[in-house]
């Protein structure tokens, strides 16, 4: 009896602290191209794991699932125990996911991307504002006082009526990021987000992530070739090539003694590329 | 001046002045017909599905490359005689210039919804907005804010197409002239050449407008 109930706890518990996101056997092609083959992984809640890997490995793949920017081709995708790439029918079979379903799901989910992708048509408050009035039911008031507090997160408490169009790029991301933010997802993706940007703009943006990471327990999901970003701000490094993990630990133990000898060369060629 | 007849020419004006009413008319609610209508066709192009796309693209060629005065013809002697009620000739004329304008605004419209940077629908996805909202909000302002100047070209086209009117009987301006000539069997010169006035200072500075438009609109 003290057995069983001992049995129960610990498989609440799991599920409490299970996985915030889980790929099971994930297949994903582009006609004979096969970008990511059979994955498997798992991301802990409040976990910040980077992605490196050559480009074509699959890395900005994952986000982009995960964002459900695209369709896995097999495999199912679970995000808080619950699926995403999927939805249940109403026999509890995991059918392919329909658009009323992805909409409430992807809201858990919040993206930075490379490129910003700033709307230019609105000044950075209704950047900022617009999806939680439109979507999450704000009224703009309490819209507004969100964007603010996290205009200033990001250092732009200035800028809330400018136009992106007269941003830095440094500053069109951290608008980006903010405007990520404003829908209070669980889970935060970074696409490369300081790729686009010239290089005495990275810190700034890296900085503002920096504070984010420490400052709140979202979980991330990170691709960079920034070795240093990654190294203060994740807990564990994936190596990609192939559509697999090839392999993965912490920045500091991989960092410094990759195994394989295909991270050994990627590694080697990031840091002469600097 | 025995080529021109200044008395004629006074006589001309003001009649071809209320003849031109009538064709500003017909360039303002024929050209908020076509940019509407327009906008209606590249929309259903992008979200319908394709048993509905498919017919539409038909028709849409079909009107494109037929000539307006025989959609005219056809509209005013075979189409409005079966409608019932009675549409006059303006109606007719007004519509018939609307849709097919239309036809070339859809076309615009596609261009520029198409060139709506692709990241700027993944940032939409990103937030979770609601088709409606990533149309009206997002997309079609910096769509239409980018073919601008080409819409407006068409309005500048439609303005000088409205005198096909005349042959339904609609007295816009270049009608009126004709009917002057026809009635005095003279000052040819004179009614034409005034309407030509009249539509060069109608045009024109509004054509440069629309560049002026195109410069800022490129910054």
């Amino acid at each position: 009896m003290a057995t069983d109930t001992t049995a129960a706890q610990v498989e609440t518990d799991t599920q409490a602290l299970g996985p915030v996101v889980n790929f099971d056997k994930v297949v994903k092609r582009y006609g004979e191209l096969t970008v990511l083959d059979e994955l498997d992984f798992s991301v802990k809640p409040g976990e910040r794991v980077t992605l490196i890997g050559p480009s074509g490995s699959g890395k900005t793949t994952i986000l982009r699932l995960l964002m459900t920017l695209e369709k896995v081709t097999d495999g199912v995708i679970w995000v808080e125990g619950e699926p995403l790439s999927h939805m249940r029918d109403s026999g509890g079979e995991l059918v392919p996911a329909n658009e009323a379903y992805l909409r409430q799901m992807r809201k858990r989910i919040g993206m930075v991307f490379q490129q910003f992708n700033l709307f230019p048509n609105m000044n950075v408050l209704r950047n900022i504002t617009e999806a939680p009035v439109h979507v999450l039911g704000l009224s703009k008031d309490e819209a507004a006082v969100r964007a603010r507090e996290l205009l200033e997160l990001v250092g732009l408490s200035d800028k809330e009526n400018a136009h992106p169009s007269k941003l830095s790029g440094g500053q069109q991301q951290r608008v980006a990021i903010a405007r990520a933010l404003a829908m209070r997802p669980d889970i935060l993706l970074l696409d490369e987000v300081t790729s686009a940007l010239d290089p005495e703009l990275v810190a700034d943006v890296q900085n503002v992530l920096r504070d984010i990471a420490s400052s709140t327990d979202i979980t991330m999901l990170i691709v960079t070739h920034e070795m240093h970003f990654a190294r203060d701000v994740s807990q564990r490094v994936l190596m990609f090539d192939k559509g697999k993990i090839i392999e993965e630990g912490t920045p500091e133990r991989l960092f410094s003694e990759p195994r394989e000898e295909r991270t050994q060369k990627f590694l080697r060629a990031v840091l002469e590329g600097r | 001046m025995s080529w021109w007849n200044n008395q004629a020419a006074l006589e001309l004006f003001p009649l071809l002045l209320e003849g031109f009413r009538i064709t500003l008319l017909a360039t303002l609610l024929g050209s908020l017909l076509a940019l509407t209508l327009g906008l209606v066709f590249a929309f259903i192009d992008r979200t319908a599905p394709e048993y509905i796309r498919r017919p539409l693209g038909w028709v849409l060629q079909f009107i494109r490359f037929t000539p307006p005065i025989a959609q005219l013809f056809f509209a005013y002697y075979v189409i409005r005689p079966n409608l019932g009620i009675g549409v006059d000739a303006l109606t007719v004329g007004i519509v018939v210039l609307g849709v097919h304008y239309a036809t070339y605004n859809a076309e615009i419209y596609r261009a520029g919804i198409e060139g709506v940077p692709k990241g700027q629908w993944e940032a939409v996805t990103a937030l979770s907005l609601p088709q409606g909202r990533a149309w009206f909000g997002v997309i079609l302002p910096q769509a239409i804010r980018r073919v601008l100047p080409s819409l407006g070209n068409n309005v500048i086209i439609l303005f000088k197409e409205v005198p096909v009117l005349s042959a339904i009987a609609v007295t816009e301006m270049v009608r009126v002239g004709k009917e002057y000539t026809s009635d005095h069997f003279a000052f040819y010169i004179e009614a034409f050449t005034i309407a030509g006035l009249i539509y060069l200072v109608a045009s024109y500075p509004t054509s440069l407008l629309m560049r002026k438009l195109e410069v800022r609109l490129g910054n």
